[in-house]
């Protein structure tokens, strides 16, 4: 088995994404924005501040040509998880629906939250009911148009809500005024997650949480059932 | 031809904008109060197309594909 971990330019998450599948045993590759896609079993878009988030974060790299071939991945049902700003290059591509934007309160946030799994995802299949995790983003609101919110839910696309202690999606938890408390939404076919907390850092007891190997190990599972 | 183009992308009606109300907030501290207050992005390009249509086209497709965000955004364009 071997994944792709794309990097950008302000990609800085790659490296932490690539030790965290190696800590698990998963034979992962850096590949260079400019470089071929291929002969992988599956792909992760890491965080960071691709293109220094001009225009709108992950606007630009959803332009590049290799997110042409990420489209064709999942297209062949691969599975693709975009991590932070890979969630927004992936909501940028059309890849899932909806879009993150500008915090409510306009500023960086970085800081651990409670999430609780929704439905059912190839992601999440090994993942506790309610699992711990850092987010770090300043354009993390996920909006989507009213519409196509009550889709979502019928089609079982919500993987992740914000949740308090008790796992109840408040506003006060919320920590970016994100519709419903959204933090990871997947595409129809669910084999493409755009999250918006990060598993990677979350990944070693030293850490914090290990809550976030869960997510690697189900898209791993899920690539083995393939 | 040389077209000249100014491209407005705004958020839509009723879309929160955090960076507005805090300069409508900063704007009331100076004593200015606004009802209201909302900002834009716009872009001034030069371009050459073969026509006035071609130019229209070409501009849409800028905003379509990457200048703005359909889910968020509006989008004006003015050629000249």
């Amino acid at each position: 088995m071997k994944i792709a971990i794309l990097r950008f330019g302000g990609s800085n998450c790659d490296l932490d994404v690539q030790k965290a599948l190696n800590n698990l045993g998963v034979h992962a590759e850096l590949v260079w924005y400019k470089e071929a896609l291929e002969g992988f079993d599956g792909a992760i878009i890491p965080g960071g501040f691709s293109y220094g988030d001009y225009l709108r974060a992950g606007a630009i790299a959803a332009q590049t040509k290799i997110m042409q071939s990420v489209q064709e991945m999942a297209s062949d049902g691969k599975p693709i998880l975009g991590i932070c700003n890979g969630a927004q290059i992936l909501s940028e591509s059309n890849l899932v629906p909806g879009t993150f934007t500008l915090n409510q309160y306009p500023k960086f946030i970085c800081k651990w939250v409670k999430l609780l799994k929704i439905g059912r995802s190839p992601f999440t299949s090994l993942s506790d009911e309610v699992v711990k995790l850092p987010i770090a983003h300043k354009e993390g609101r996920y909006v989507v148009p009213p519409e196509l919110l009550k889709e979502l839910y019928e089609n079982d696309q919500v993987v992740f809500k914000y949740v308090d202690d008790k796992g109840y999606p408040t506003s006060a938890v919320n920590p970016n005024g994100s519709q419903d408390n959204i933090a990871a939404i997947s595409n129809l076919e669910k084999n493409v997650l755009a999250m918006m907390p990060h598993p990677e850092r979350a990944s070693e007891k030293l850490l914090g949480s290990v809550d976030g190997n869960a997510i690697f190990q189900s898209m791993i599972r899920h690539i083995n059932s393939l | 031809m040389l077209f000249r183009a100014e491209i407005t992308v705004k958020l839509k009606n009723g879309m929160l904008d955090p960076e507005a109300a805090t300069i409508k907030k900063a704007l009331k501290h100076l004593g200015y109060d606004c009802r209201s207050l909302k900002q834009a992005a716009v872009f001034e390009l030069e371009f050459e197309a073969d026509s006035r249509q071609n130019a229209s086209d070409v501009a849409q497709g800028m905003c379509q594909r990457l200048l703005a965000n359909p889910i968020i955004h509006d989008y004006s364009i003015v050629l000249e």
